[in-house]
């Protein structure tokens, strides 16, 4: 009995299936409708467009749903979600940065590779901030100075912005989303993400020993900081180089994590390796219904990822709050 | 080299030294008891025993179990959960220990049960059986009792005891000195970051009442009294 209704392998094998019945779904709804891509275009619709979106919602997807499990675990914290330690608002901010000096209208993957860049100088600052033996305050108190510090940046690159078209494309894309993403955008995120997500898939151990606090997680042998700064360098690489090319997406890494307890119960270890496909699974179904809703709503352009799943996010988030009241 | 031992053990912590120059130590088949009043540097000295101190090496997770004071799970983990962490230093998930602390210490009735939703005396329980399931050579248990009834606390005193017996070394941070001085061996004095008093667990009381400002008295049986 794990407290739980459910083994993480057997929820892990129906999440994956869930995965590619999704995929499959996702490569047959494009803005052409539904259906195989037909004609001299169809395998370029296919392969160019629909493929790299789909691999790419279930990569950012998987990564955020890890690194919130594992974040969630490893700061003893049921509301800490990816965004929490800062990564993605500066890969958010070094893509921004791109569009402001003009680098991505010249040179087309300078977009992505700003925000790698991003990303990376912020997941060295968050673990310059936190120190050498990271503790969960200190590495939450990292992440929301980085947090803040990337935010007045961006509203400075807002502030400063040399042309409304370069605004309203900044605004877009700090909504995330997955629209128009190519196989560059694939294989410039799919190493660091995947890297990360090995990182952090290792993490088991120390999480469950870190819910009895950092004391007796030293004395079991599994150092608290270790844990700690595996995590934040982990979170670093998969969600900042999945907001690298996808923008800033909220609440999948948040919500993941308490979807997944009342199956697999509550010890932090017992979450990871479902927390994965739930994560891909969860963005992907939300990226079809983004495509889908132009096609039964009337609008004239696809509502934006980020925006749906905080839409979702939301009341989920007052549901968990109801639900912990005494 | 078995048991735990220092010598000489100077901390500090923020600036503030909390042990002067402390020798302790606890031998295989001994049940030593650590008492004094609060912030008398009892937790400090176990955790310097446990090598989670600057100060003192770390210790090997597999010979020496620690209870941190006030230990208790972050999340609703099920007993039998929490008793299974104290196989992480075994890297394995081996039933037979597990079930064997349960039993030890009275909870196996409740290995299923969340440790976040039974009262605070079981959940102890359950994290003292986290300690016995790691099967380790020493025990350093702070306030291992602390939230226990009477009859729970006898029994968790009586379980330890007869763990010194069967050969391992229990160093236990206790505020109830009766319960002190009727089953540890030894029962060593802490005042002021100093140990003041370390001997045959009969002989403390002197010290104790001194250490705590109290009188004492031996009719009808050894007891602390009012000042």
């Amino acid at each position: 009995m794990n407290g739980g209704v459910t083994t993480p392998g057997r929820l892990s094998a129906a999440l994956g299936l869930l995965c590619a019945v999704l995929a499959g779904l996702s490569l047959l709804v494009g803005s052409a409708g539904a259906g195989l891509p037909g004609g001299a275009a169809g395998g370029l619709i296919l392969w160019q467009i629909r493929l790299p979106r789909t691999a790419l919602a279930l990569l950012v997807g998987g990564g955020l749903g890890l690194s919130g499990a594992v974040l969630q675990g490893g700061l003893r914290n049921p509301l800490a979600d990816p965004g929490l330690l800062g990564i993605s608002g500066c890969a958010v901010l070094g893509a921004v940065l791109a569009f402001y000096w003009g680098a991505a209208q010249r040179f087309a993957p300078a977009l992505p590779l700003a925000g790698l860049a991003g990303a990376g100088l912020g997941g060295a600052l968050l673990l310059g901030f936190a120190g050498r033996a990271p503790s969960g305050p200190s590495l939450i108190l990292a992440g929301v100075a980085l947090s803040a510090l990337a935010a007045a940046l961006l509203a400075l690159a807002l502030t400063l912005a040399p042309n409304p078209f370069a605004l309203a494309e900044i605004t877009v894309w700090l909504m995330g989303s997955l629209e128009d993403r190519s196989l560059l955008h694939l294989a410039l995120a799919a190493p660091p993400v995947l890297l990360g997500c090995a990182v952090l898939l290792g993490l088991g151990r120390g999480l469950d020993a870190l819910s009895l606090g950092e004391a007796t997680a030293a004395s079991l042998g599994v150092p608290a900081a270790r844990t700690l700064r595996l995590a934040a360098l982990g979170t670093a690489l998969a969600v900042g180089a999945g907001a690298a090319v996808a923008g800033g997406i909220g609440f999948v890494g948040l919500v993941v994590p308490h979807l997944l307890r009342p199956l697999l119960g509550q010890r932090p270890g017992a979450l990871l390796a479902a927390s994965l496909p739930a994560g891909a699974a969860l963005l992907l179904a939300a990226d079809l219904l983004v495509r889908l809703a132009p096609l039964a709503l009337p609008l004239n352009q696809e509502p934006r990822l980020g925006v749906l799943t905080a839409l979702l996010g939301a009341p989920f988030l007052v549901a968990i709050a109801r639900r912990a009241a005494p | 080299m078995t048991g735990v031992a220092v010598c000489g053990l100077e901390v500090s912590l923020g600036g503030r030294r909390v042990l002067h120059g402390v020798d302790f130590a606890a031998r295989p088949g001994e049940m030593a008891a650590l008492c004094g009043p609060n912030g008398a540097g009892k937790s400090t000295l176990l955790r310097a025993l446990a090598g989670l101190l600057v100060e003192t090496p770390a210790t090997e997770p597999r010979r020496v179990a620690y209870l941190e004071q006030g230990a208790r799970c972050a999340w609703g983990l099920t007993v039998r959960q929490v008793a299974a962490l104290g196989r992480i230093p075994h890297g394995d998930t081996a039933a037979a220990p597990v079930a064997r602390a349960l039993a030890a210490c009275g909870i196996a009735a409740l290995a299923d049960a969340r440790v976040d939703r039974i009262s605070g005396g079981q959940a102890r329980r359950a994290m003292l059986a986290r300690a016995f399931a790691t099967e380790p050579e020493v025990f350093l248990l702070d306030e291992p009792i602390a939230d226990l009834d009477p009859a729970a606390a006898h029994a968790i005193m009586a379980l330890l005891r007869a763990t010194a017996r069967a050969g391992r070394a229990v160093v236990v941070v206790l505020h109830a000195l009766d319960l002190a001085m009727r089953y540890a061996d030894r029962v060593a004095i802490m005042q002021a970051g100093r140990i003041v008093s370390d001997g045959p667990a009969a002989a403390a009381l002197p010290a104790a009442a001194c250490a705590f400002g109290l009188a004492y008295g031996v009719d009808p049986a050894p007891r602390l009294l009012p000042p």
